[in-house]
């Protein structure tokens, strides 16, 4: 195996950890930091996959570079809100929905 | 020859940037002259696309791979359309909107500004990292202004959101960094061709999977729904209306470009029979759900959910061999997509009128809305028109092109989903007519509001019955490319 395939592979499984850790964690600090793992997953497949015989490629170098930018301005734009629902709420997670669908099935009992 | 594809980016981005400049709240008057000129540039464009054909355009000189090409056919042109005669009345209603209800407005100019320079160049890209950096900007200015109203609700909605956007950003990305890792390109021109005449690989068929999922997610098509209707019901009414008609329709463009232009060797009748199915259960999940609703903003919302279905049925009905009928399944589902982004942007911009002169976002207390806001009334009547799909409606020769096409195809199942949609459509449709025919509830007192904030509503609806007479222009710009 060679050294871009296992990056690739490192890549994958943190994509995954990464995908299961945005959805099934219920704190929400967690939650961006798993989507911040996934993203280093991608970025990893991206860099990893990219390489032809051997020689690196810069167009996969500079993708990854604005992933990163945009990762970062997200996780920004994240942090920025979740501050903002715990000086409003008091709590990191989301609160409960008594409507929308939950209203449904509640109505139905 | 002036060439307005690079101004209808950077015209927006411009206004964006000068409007973050003037301020909180202000700079409505900036945003509100720099869209009548992108409404000419893309007049202006439409029309080179029907005389001249489709054609691309390097940014700043610099061809592919290195640089970034745009590339402009009939969808493109409709899309670029739609979204600035649907943003100009929007526009003008915010405006009006926000000069009586100023808490909310936070920095909804440059955030808009930034979400329609995303949106022009989305519909104008050519590669898929491309597509994912517009993607990733629309995401993150919906988001703001989701956010912009401030209290727990929207802010939590406003996570949610933010949150499902990432994982479906995340999933598009990884299948553009297998596509490009396996094939070596990331240009649509180069990669469509590659596709269709090499072997299928299973890193093709996974990076499919994961394009799709992700942008499925973006679009809320069911089971992925569940983070709309706290998003679109809780914002501000103008960001309501301007999320669910035309954000959502961004990526479902996306979804149909990808389907079609790039991963049409792999696609399978099961996949496409797939997502109508999903379609159907949107269709009548979200209906279902919108006539049990309370909340007035709300019911809208789920109306989306359940009308973001009938885009879907058109994947199933377009692999039918008879090629009348596949024909006739895209042309529906884009005359849908078109009328239905009209209308819900006349019905949200309706509900806000309502909500902000009742004070209050209930149902139950819009008795007497009859008397006391008729023309808003009307507009509420004349989107669910569409909705529902009577004639003369754009939404009536979506669906009976659709039923078209299904009858043709010989399909009936989706025959019998579309019909059931449409009377669930107008059940919840009348369920606020009637109310609002009703004598007013004791102790509520009706606000006077501006004259202005009912006409862009009405004109949007207008508009969405007049697609039903001038269907044939629309149906022409689509034919070419």
């Amino acid at each position: 195996m060679s050294g871009a395939l296992i990056y690739a592979c490192a890549g994958a499984v943190l994509f995954v950890s990464g995908v299961a850790g945005l959805i099934l964690l219920p704190h929400l600090l967690r939650k961006i930091l798993a989507f911040n793992i996934m993203g280093s997953g991608v970025f990893l497949v991206l860099v990893g996959l990219g390489q032809r015989d051997g020689t690196p490629d810069p167009v996969p170098q500079a993708m990854v570079l604005t992933g990163i930018v945009v990762a970062v301005a997200a996780t920004a734009l994240a942090l920025a809100l979740v501050r903002r629902l715990l000086s409003l709420t008091g709590k990191i997670q989301f609160p409960e929905e008594p409507e929308g669908a939950g209203r449904f099935w509640k109505n139905k009992q | 020859m002036f060439d307005p594809i690079p101004w209808l980016i950077l015209l927006p981005l411009i206004c964006g940037c000068l409007t973050f400049l003037t301020g909180v709240g202000r700079g409505g008057r900036l945003v509100l002259a720099g869209l009548i000129i992108q409404l000419v540039l893309t007049i202006i464009l439409a029309r080179q696309i029907v005389m001249e054909g489709a054609r691309h355009y390097a940014v700043g000189g610099w061809g592919a791979p290195l640089g970034v090409d745009l590339y402009v056919d009939g969808l493109t042109g409709i899309m670029l359309l739609l979204t600035h005669v649907v943003a100009l009345p929007l526009v003008v209603y915010a405006r009006a909107y926000f000069s009586s209800q100023a808490e909310g407005v936070g920095y909804f100019w440059p955030l808009t500004c930034f979400l329609l320079a995303a949106m022009n160049a989305l519909f104008m890209s050519a590669d898929i990292f491309n597509i994912y950096v517009t993607l990733e900007l629309l995401g993150l200015a919906a988001v703001g202004l989701v956010a912009a109203a401030g209290s727990a609700g929207p802010v939590a909605a406003a996570i949610r959101y933010l949150l499902v956007t990432l994982l479906g950003s995340g999933a598009y990305l990884m299948g553009v960094a297998l596509l490009y890792g396996t094939y070596g390109s990331v240009s649509l021109t180069v990669l469509g061709p590659l596709l269709a005449t090499t072997e299928i690989s299973a890193a093709a068929c996974l990076a499919a999977m994961l394009m799709l999922a992700g942008l499925l997610l973006k679009t809320a098509l069911f089971p992925f729904h569940f983070w709309l209707p706290p998003a679109h019901g809780g914002a501000p009414a103008p960001v309501s209306a301007l999320l669910s008609a035309l954000v959502i329709k961004a990526s479902f463009y996306l979804i149909l470009r990808l389907w079609f232009d790039l991963f049409a060797p792999l696609v399978t009748t099961q996949a496409a029979q797939l997502l109508g199915g999903l379609g159907a259960a949107a269709i009548l999940w979200g209906s279902i759900l919108a006539f049990t609703q309370t909340r007035l903003k709300m019911l809208v919302a789920y109306s989306t959910v359940a009308q973001i279905g009938y885009l879907f049925l058109l994947f199933p009905l377009m692999t039918s061999a008879i090629p009348g009928a596949s024909e006739s399944a895209l042309q529906g589902g884009v005359m849908q997509l078109v009328a239905h982004a009209l209308a819900k942007a006349a019905m949200f911009a309706a509900a806000g009128v309502m909500v902000l002169s009742a004070g209050k976002d209930d149902i139950a207390l819009l008795g007497g809305m009859s008397s006391h806001l008729p023309l808003t009334l009307f507009t509420f009547a004349l989107a669910g028109i569409t909705l529902m799909g009577l004639p003369p409606s754009g939404g009536f020769i979506a669906k009976w092109l659709l039923i078209d096409s299904a009858v043709s195809g010989g399909q009936w199942g989706w025959v019998v989903v579309m019909i059931l949609g449409g009377l669930l459509s107008a059940a919840y449709v009348f369920k606020v007519l009637r109310q609002a025919f009703l004598p007013p509830v004791a102790g509520i007192k009706f606000k006077p509001v501006i004259r202005m904030l009912e006409w862009p509503a009405f004109l949007l609806a207008l508009t969405s019955l007049l697609l039903g007479f001038r269907s044939v222009e629309v149906l022409n710009l689509l034919g070419v490319g």
